[in-house]
């Protein structure tokens, strides 16, 4: 199938649904198809969100009443004084409910109105947490070696470029990723989809881990020294897994799929034209990824947020 | 819902087809309803915005064909008929309204009862019994 798209030309989830389909497609096919069309692209696709999830549509997670919630993007788990007013104002000026802190080290308000997350996304002035999306989530971090008297490495400040290099794409199922300072694993790298452990003079890269439905053990990656080997093993993990894994799979279950030695054989140890390839692919991705929350000023429809006013009124 | 003997029926413009991008839907609200209304490129359909399951807002749901799933548990709903198709449980409707497309412009037709409350049509065969989670503790499934 990918095939098919990257050799005749096709950019769009309709299109392909118009040549190879029944022209309808379903609530199954269409965001799968959606995904591949972003992966073989690279980004460079046009994206028919009437194909998308609708948390993709108005970029929220939707909640059991119809309302909305919103965790906006806070790398690493790091905030500031300033940062925690402002959204204490956005809060209390659109009445939200609920402030809780996630387990992602984040802030979800929510029992938000569609209507509301353009203006609240605005007064906020933070990009999207991507909460609501088969994408980055985070990067959980533990203190690290600036406060902590054990850390060994500075996870925090590791963890932070990490989400920043890999903030706004998506995949084939959420990615969420922890960096720890020490084997005391304190922010659960070690039960991340990605994670980088920090220890004495180096870093164990590990892949695959989960703390939900399922609970695994994520497996090693590899062993290097710096921190920047690190985070380019990571990142080449993070591209092999988004081109690899079917829509909707988790890493824990792509690894046991395909095997932890073959991933290893075709990421990290794999030619360096191969890692070359998956790097390329990634950047361009990167380049073209952009924070989803910008359409709150530049709306994709004019009606992606708004409460439609009917044009004549019924009395009662 | 009390019936009365003297029920009108009147068309009313909701909105401009523009307002509805290709395969989605949007709600208007009118008389204190919501109804989505959905754009399936060849016609026009309206429901009420409320899932007969859990009453999820079925504009926000992705259009399957000439059905739409409910953004919160995936029930199928018919955007004609509003019956569920992915339940073998005899469950309830989503209600319907009969609308058409006039120099650009959704209407639907609704009926307006000569009582204080208006009333709204509806053309599929709803039970009157709600159904059986709409009164329950919805579990936390997703």
């Amino acid at each position: 199938m990918r095939d098919i798209v990257r050799g005749q030309r096709i950019f769009s989830v309709q299109q392909l649904l118009d040549i190879y389909g029944n022209g309808l497609g379903c609530e199954v096919c269409k965001p799968a198809l959606s995904y591949m069309m972003d992966v073989v692209w690279c980004g460079d696709h046009d994206e028919d969100r009437s194909a998308r999830y609708i948390n993709d549509r108005v970029h929220a997670n939707i909640q059991k009443d119809g309302t909305f919630s919103v965790v906006p993007r806070m790398r690493g788990g790091v905030t500031s004084a300033k940062e925690l007013r402002r959204i204490a104002d956005v809060a209390e000026k659109y009445n939200v409910p609920m402030v809780k802190v996630t387990g992602s080290q984040r802030i979800d308000l929510l029992g938000v109105k569609k209507a509301d997350l353009p203006k609240m996304w605005a007064d906020l002035g933070m990009s999207s947490g991507q909460a609501y999306t088969k994408g980055v989530r985070m990067v959980k971090t533990c203190v690290g070696t600036d406060f902590c008297r054990f850390g060994v490495q500075d996870s925090t400040k590791a963890g932070i470029e990490l989400e920043r290099r890999l903030e706004h794409l998506f995949t084939p199922a959420k990615v969420k990723m922890g960096a720890v300072g020490c084997p005391r694993n304190c922010a659960e790298a070690t039960v991340k989809d990605i994670g980088i452990v920090g220890q004495e003079g180096r870093w164990q890269v590990v892949v695959g881990g989960a703390a939900g439905k399922k609970v695994r053990k994520a497996d090693l990656l590899i062993t290097v020294e710096s921190t920047e080997e690190a985070l380019q093993a990571a990142t080449l993990f993070f591209q092999y897994y988004r081109e690899n894994a079917n829509f909707l799979e988790r890493t824990y279950d792509f690894i046991e799929r395909v095997g932890i030695s073959k991933v290893r054989r075709e990421t990290v140890y794999a030619p360096l034209a191969t890692q070359q390839g998956l790097r390329e692919r990634l950047r361009k991705s990167k380049r073209i990824a952009r924070d989803a929350w910008l359409e709150g000023d530049e709306p994709r429809h004019p009606t992606q947020f708004v409460q439609i006013e009917p044009l004549e009124k019924v009395y009662q | 819902m009390s019936e009365t003997n003297s029920v009108t029926k009147k068309w009313v413009r909701l909105t401009s087809i523009s307002n509805i991008p290709l395969r989605e839907g949007r709600v208007v609200q009118i008389a204190g309803r919501d109804i989505a209304i959905f754009n399936l490129g060849n016609r026009f359909l309206a429901l009420e915005n409320k899932c007969p399951h859990r009453g999820g807002p079925l504009a926000d749901g992705i259009v399957s064909g000439g059905n739409v799933v409910c953004p919160l548990h995936a029930w199928k709903i018919d955007l004609a008929t509003g019956e569920a198709v992915n339940r073998t449980d005899n469950p309830p409707c989503a209600k319907t309204f009969p609308a058409r497309l006039e120099n650009g412009v959704v209407s639907i037709e609704i009926a307006i009862a000569d009582s204080n409350e208006a009333q709204i049509s509806t053309n599929c065969i709803v039970s009157t019994s709600p159904g059986p989670y709409l009164n329950g503790n919805a579990s936390s499934e997703v």
